[in-house]
């Protein structure tokens, strides 16, 4: 394919794209030329999938073949991002946001809207967008999306997944075309340097940086890699993009190629991702059939191709060293640094590693200017940040904000507060390596270095939040199970010092802990940041250094007075019955699962039967009776 | 070895022949990539359902490396498994998002329903339980998977009706 070849295909769809990008009024003048009244886009991320989004696109083809409807199209995008309300569908030019979308409502939706003289059908709008006088805002007005700013997503739930000519028309291959054609490696590198970009992956290092160590090196071969092993529990920014904007990936780590030499590259995948694998195998086939991977890509003399490599379930391959050997067909172990991949990587050649988010931002970078990109977010962490919104929030979701947006607008504003009138405690970043953010620092601006000051860290991105039900202790101790079982045990200080801190751990949620075990575990922490192999021994003591330095007095709590004021840690707690507010119904007594509530000889005034009690010796606080009274008489303490 | 020792049949053969000439396939044609070891290893489990000893050491042999090695990377990665797994493969979400929405209340309904734990499979073969870290779709939380079918919102009082279902589909 040649560049003119590509712009022909951009011409081609470019109208298509441009009215679902646009606002109503003109997006609907634009809609006229397109050839279709209506575009449906589905979300087909594996969030709406797994909420039955392929039934709908189903039910909306059948439909639409039964009322004779060929002008509307239809469209399998990827996240649009409000992932609590899937499976999700907006209709263009109007920009109708349907949310918990069923076949039946589907059905209702063509018959009613999408059919000649329909209208939108109010009733199954996503209630954010409907005014209380009755009037509709286009999704983008909402809350959750007003604020947001969309680069690395900026294709997500706008293009079809699998339809390389979209991706390409909505811009995908723009910036290859110009590096290819009007830029030296130099000044691609220098470009990069200059938007300020930094590895999305967790640590932050300076893109640009890297890419100019690998270009200095040494070597005939050399290697580009991206790091889809997405492992931090409760983080999907990276599978989104696979999902729903795979060339852009393709496309930059191109670019990288040229940059620093380099002629292979390799994706390495989380095999618990099957939607974003499949995607990825498509686009690198369409990129190959159309000449944009392979040799001399876009007849411009450049040689580049790409293949998959699967992960096979293994935390620790997310740390580059360890994803290289395992690319490399090993167990997936860390190697010590130096030499670092940029001198020595895959296979012993020189290679740059980045994360999916960070390839993402490449072709803004270069398409629009290092000035451009600069110019968003804080002094030293430049554009956007994409985060996986999840736990104890309303809007559940990915979100993206420029750096330096708070984490109030991004819990309250953004996500919609919590849920069930429950108050904020904490937010958790940055997953098994990171910490949790208190009430009392919400209005802290996120980018890499406050996150680090205040005693967590950004991660690749998830942010969950927590409210008053969570018992920080038990968090923690979470999130060291998780490292325990996920340390390689290739280093004594991970591999022991998980287990030791988890033991410590667990005997103060049993009640079993005391005050020295605490400077037992600061102490044993210190040592494993300090002499780890890798990342992730280095940072498996922060969840638990977070919450002793911002929740010390919970585990006091635990300690002192045997107490869990969560509710959360089960050897801690004892239930009882309320003799006065039992009415004796007996519900309780026959759902206990070891029998140890039985009747008293006692009842309460008012009441005709005898009220019941709890055998604390017997009793394994399950919580059921708890959950069964609906006269409030159970009682946990 | 004792899960060997459990399925001597498949610890002596390869399979049916479909299977073994399948195995064969896959390795002679990844067998000049680098790194072959994992892909080769992932289509076989795919062939087998798990990776027999036997499978292992053929492995071994067609790619000239010692059986330790396949073995260490076998044992060192969570998806690969030395034992069969159910017909029904449930594995339950405990990621952070859906750790902090009862999580743990729903293995422990599954665990409990089935008469196994985690990691076991059931003695009819039709179900084995495993966890997992984030299946991403944390807007669901929590959520279980069975085969490739995801379970969203979930509570303790659902479980029940989904495995009876998934008994009676495998009639």
């Amino acid at each position: 394919m040649t560049i003119q070849e590509l712009d022909a295909i951009r011409q081609s769809k470019k109208e298509l794209i441009d009215v679902r990008r646009l606002v109503k009024e003109q997006a609907e003048k634009l809609a006229v030329h397109t050839g279709y009244r209506h575009q449906v886009l589905v979300c087909g991320g594996t969030g709406c999938t797994s909420s039955h989004s392929m039934q709908v696109i189903a039910q909306l083809e059948a439909s639409m073949k039964e009322l004779g409807i060929d002008d509307v199209l239809l469209v399998k995008t990827g996240c649009f991002g409000l992932c609590a309300l899937g499976p999700i569908m907006i209709v263009y030019p109007e920009g109708a946001f349907y949310a918990q979308m069923t076949p039946e409502h589907a059905k209702t939706v063509a018959e009613k809207h999408l059919v000649k003289g329909g209208s939108v059908v109010k009733d199954l709008l996503y209630k954010g967008t409907v005014l209380a006088d009755g009037s509709v805002i286009p999704f983008a007005e909402t809350p959750f999306y007003k604020k947001q700013m969309r680069i690395a997503l900026r294709n997500c739930g706008v293009i079809a997944a699998e339809d390389i000519d979209e991706a390409i028309a909505a811009g995908d291959y723009m910036a290859l075309e110009k590096v290819l054609s009007s830029m030296t490696p130099d000044e691609v590198i220098q470009e990069v340097l200059d938007s300020g970009l930094r590895g999305r992956g967790g640590a932050g290092f300076p893109t640009g940086r890297k890419w100019m160590f690998a270009k200095a090196s040494q070597g005939d071969i050399k290697y580009v890699c991206c790091n889809a092993d997405e492992g931090d529990p409760g983080a999907f920014m990276d599978r989104s993009v696979l999902e729903g904007d795979p060339h852009c990936v393709l496309e930059a780590m191109t670019i990288a190629g040229y940059a620093i030499g380099a002629h292979q590259g390799y994706i390495y995948v989380r095999a618990e991702y099957p939607v974003a694998v499949e995607r990825l195998k498509i686009a690198i086939g369409q990129a190959r059939a159309y000449g944009l991977l392979g040799k001399n890509i876009l007849g411009l003399g450049f040689d580049f191709d790409i293949d998959l490599r699967l992960g096979a379930g293994a935390f620790v391959c997310g740390e580059e060293t360890a994803l290289m050997t395992s690319i490399e067909g090993h167990r997936g172990e860390p190697r010590p640094r130096p030499p670092f991949p940029a001198v020595k990587g895959l296979f012993g050649k020189p290679t740059i590693l980045n994360n999916v988010e960070t390839w993402a931002n490449i072709n803004p970078i270069i398409v629009r200017g290092a000035k451009w990109y600069s110019s968003i977010g804080t002094e030293k962490s430049k554009g956007t940040k994409v985060f996986a919104l999840g736990g104890k929030i309303t809007n559940v979701g990915l979100v993206e904000v420029p750096m330096g947006t708070t984490l109030r607008e991004i819990v309250e504003e953004i996500g919609g507060g919590i849920p069930n009138g429950k108050k904020f405690k904490a937010a958790q970043t940055g997953g098994p390596s990171g910490g949790c953010i208190p009430a009392d620092l919400i209005d802290t601006p996120i980018d890499f270095d406050n996150l680090i000051a205040i005693g967590s860290m950004m991660g690749s991105g998830g942010l969950i939040v927590l409210d008053e039900d969570t018992c920080m202790v038990d968090i923690s101790k979470f999130y060291l199970e998780f490292t325990a079982d996920e340390s390689c045990g290739k280093c004594t200080p991970c591999r022991i010092g998980t287990k030791r801190l988890l033991d410590l751990l667990t005997k103060i949620t049993e009640g079993k802990g005391t005050e020295d075990d605490l400077v037992k575990i600061q102490d044993l922490a210190e040592h494993m940041k300090a002499s780890s192999l890798c990342a992730l021994g280095q940072s498996a003591p922060n969840p638990v250094l977070s919450t002793i330095n911002k929740f010390r007095s919970e585990y006091e709590d635990h300690i002192k007075n045997h107490h869990c004021a969560a509710g959360v840690c089960k050897a801690l707690l004892s239930y009882s019955i309320d003799k006065e507010k039992c009415i004796g119904c007996g519900l309780c007594s026959r759902n206990c699962p070891v029998g140890a509530i039985s009747r008293t000889d006692y009842t309460a005034p008012g009441h005709k039967l005898a009220s019941f009690a709890i055998d604390p010796a017997k009793c394994i606080k399950c919580g059921v009776c708890l959950g069964n009274c609906k006269f409030k008489a159970v009682e946990r303490k | 070895m004792k899960q060997c020792e459990a399925n001597c049949a498949a610890c002596e053969s390869l399979g049916t022949p479909e299977q073994e000439a399948k195995l064969h396939a896959v390795i002679a044609e990844s067998k000049s990539t680098p790194g072959c070891l994992m892909h080769i290893l992932q289509e076989a489990q795919a062939i087998y359902g798990y990776l027999p000893m036997q499978v292992q050491k053929t492995i071994a042999q067609e790619l000239g490396i010692p059986l330790s090695e396949v073995y260490g990377v076998v044992t060192f990665y969570s998806q690969f498994s030395l034992t069969p797994k159910g017909k029904n493969r449930i594995s339950v979400c405990l990621g952070t998002a859906c750790y902090v929405k009862g999580a743990d209340k729903i293995l422990q309904e599954v665990e409990k329903q089935l008469g196994i734990k985690c990691g076991e499979c059931t003695a009819d073969g039709l179900f084995s339980i495993d966890s997992c870290r984030c299946v991403g779709a944390c807007g669901l939380a929590p959520v279980m998977m069975i085969g490739e079918e995801v379970y969203g919102k979930l509570t303790p009082d659902m479980i029940g009706k989904i495995l009876d279902e998934h008994r009676e589909a495998s009639k």
